[in-house]
Formats: structure tokens, sequence, C-alpha cells
């Protein structure tokens, strides 16, 4: 018993850590790594639960990226799971941009570096995309209009119409306590 | 040394509160903080972070807390700076998060959490298009003047996208891949 607690720790920081070391952008493009280690491989938390995390994780302050590992640590293993996913994930940058610090210049303008990173937008678009699909397929099996709708109006009010993510979020949340509202009311009628 | 260690603590917990929603939102605000109030970066340092924030693993304000932190009082200025900074996240996205456990068997906030995961999609896509255009155009932003077609990187989308639904290769190797794929071709 002590040894699995043992090793789900280490697993917790070994893929906090490298899924942060290999997350350039930061912010959302760590979803597909978290599903990849957490959802399908060791299958410790599911889909629908991801998705929860990285709504409450842009709906709070601080980096999104840190909110979501914290959140997967600690429905994994509680406090002790989200200090140390929380320090897989800051643990690379802190060491990246300690290094960089005393050699920015010559980090900038090397050519390799940056076409190596360049090369690697394509890719990260392409994880994002996958996950996009994979997750919009779960969201039409819910059959609900109001849900089918809300991830188009979430996009095109934030990236067309550049709002706050936090008043997106807020907006949802009302429309969906005002559905079920309703439904309820709706079914008492019926049941009468 | 251990006042200032103090202050940059507390400075960074303040931008890590007020920092919501992430990514680009909360450039001006830090900006506020590091440069004009405390004068801990010239305004040219802030834009290196940026630009290495787009270069390099990481969330942009544990960077900027990493980078500050490390200038002001070495490794453990960059210590105090980052856990300053992630701090209210980590106390409040868990508040959150047990909130709407405690509560998910009642239905109207299942249909919450329902409705956050949908937009969360539409989020996640804005999110993803800004790479794309990034990516395929050189620019985050519909100015036709400033976009020039990267065919490579159009190619390479592809082919990892198809990679990745057909033969559900691992993200990190898509990384790897796409990144050899620009050091010969970039």
């Amino acid at each position: 018993m002590e040894l699995n607690k043992l090793k789900v720790y280490f697993l917790l920081f070994r893929f906090s850590f490298s899924i942060s070391a290999f997350t350039f952008g930061g912010g959302y493009v760590v979803i597909p790594m978290m599903r990849k280690y957490f959802v399908k491989d060791l299958k410790l938390i599911s889909e629908q639960e991801l998705l929860e995390m990285a709504a409450i994780a842009q709906s709070t302050p601080g980096a999104i990226a840190v909110n979501i590992a914290v959140l997967v640590g600690y429905r994994i293993s509680g406090l002790k799971g989200a200090v140390i996913t929380c320090i897989g994930t800051i643990l690379p940058p802190i060491m990246i941009l300690s290094i960089i610090s005393f050699f920015y210049q010559s980090f900038r303008d090397n050519n390799i570096i940056s076409s190596l990173l360049k090369g690697m937008e394509a890719g990260v678009a392409a994880t994002i995309v996958d996950l996009l699909i994979d997750m919009w397929q779960g969201v039409l099996k819910e059959k609900n209009l109001l849900l089918t709708l809300m991830a188009p109006f979430a996009f095109l009010a934030n990236f067309v119409f550049n709002v706050n993510v936090l008043y997106i979020i807020i907006f949802c949340s009302v429309l969906c306590l005002a559905q079920s509202f309703i439904k309820n009311k709706l079914g008492g009628v019926e049941s009468e | 040394m251990n006042n200032i260690i103090f202050i940059l603590f507390v400075n960074f917990l303040k931008i890590g509160l007020f920092s919501i929603g992430g990514g680009y939102a909360i450039i001006p605000f830090i900006q506020e903080e590091v440069v004009n109030t405390h004068n801990w970066l010239s305004l040219q340092e802030y834009t290196d972070i940026i630009t290495i924030s787009q270069m390099t693993p990481g969330p942009l304000v544990v960077n900027t807390a990493s980078f500050v932190g490390i200038r002001i009082a070495g490794v453990l200025g960059a210590v105090a700076a980052t856990v300053g900074s992630i701090l209210s996240g980590f106390i409040i996205s868990i508040a959150l998060y047990n909130f709407f456990k405690k509560h998910k068997d009642i239905d109207s906030i299942s249909n919450i959490l329902k409705g956050l995961r949908s937009s969360s999609i539409g989020l996640i896509g804005s999110a993803a298009s800004t790479i794309i255009l990034l990516a395929f155009f050189g620019t985050p932003s519909f100015d036709i003047n400033e976009m020039s077609v990267n065919i490579t990187a159009i190619i390479v989308f592809i082919i990892a996208l198809f990679l990745l639904r057909k033969y559900k290769l691992n993200p990190i190797l898509i990384m790897v891949l796409s990144g050899i794929v620009g050091l010969f071709f970039y």
C-alpha cells in the first residue's frame, strides 16, 4: 500500500514534470498531454473530469497550466498530490529561465533553436486540434442543444470578439443554471 | 536580503491573484507591476521575456516570476516569486473543484459542469486558432499585409493530425518530430 502510494506520487511528479518541460506556449497546450498520460495511459481520471478541470483552471487566477496540474494531482491523491504536480510543473520553467537569463542574447539569436521552435508550432496546433475533435464528439453525445451551441459561441466570443474568458465562463454557467431551472419547473408540471 | 525575498513573494502573489484568464490578456498587467511600478525590468527585458515564454515551456506568469526573481535575488528569489505567483491559483482552483464535486448530485450544478466542459472546448479552440494562424501565416491577427503563407507548416500540421487521429501517436513525439522537420526547412 505504502509502496503503491509512493509509486503514484512518483508518476504524478514524473508526468507533470515532463509535460511542463515539453509544453511550449503554456496554457491549453498541456491539455492534450494530460489526456495522453492521465486519461488514456494511466486511466486515473476521465475525459469529462479533465474538461471540467480545464474550465475551473481558466476561471481561477494564475497560470492555467499550473492550475490544471494542481487539480489533476488533487483529484488523484489529494493535497499531497496537488503539491507534487505543482512542483513538477513549475520546476522546468524555473530551471530553464534561470539558465536562459544568463544566455538570453545568444539563445534568441540561435538559428537552430528558433527553427526547431518554429517547426514545433505546427505540431502543437495538430495535437490541440486532435483533442478538440474528440472532445467535440463527446459534447454532441449529450444531445443538448444549449451545450452544442455553447462551444462555438464561446469560440466566437473569445477569438473574434476578444471577450475576457472569465465573463464567457460566468455567462455560460448562468445559462446552464437557467436551463436546468426551467427543465425542473416543466418536469414538475408534467408530473403533477 | 530577506526583506527583498518577502517583497518579491508578496508582489507576485498579487500578480498571480489578478491574472485571470491567462495568456495574452495578462501581459499589460504584469508589465504595469514589474516594469512601471517596481522597475525590476526594463521594457526591453520584459518584451524579451514574452518572447522567451513563447519559445520555452512554461506559463508567462511563472516565467516572468522566475526571471525577475533570479535577477533581483538569485535562486531563492526565483523560488519565492514563483511560489507567490501560483499560490492563489493553487488554493482557489482546489476550493472551486471541491465545491463542484460536493454538489455535483444537484441537477443545476451538474448542468453547470456540463456547460463548463462545452465552453471550455470553444476556448481551447480559440487558443488553437491563434497558434494555427501563427504557424501558418506568421501572425496571430487577420492582417492580410502581414500574412505570409507557410506551406511547410501546413503540411506538417496535416501529417501530424493524420498520425494522431489514425495511429494515436504520442503528442510529445509529434512535437519532437515537427521540431526536427523545422530544423531542415527553416
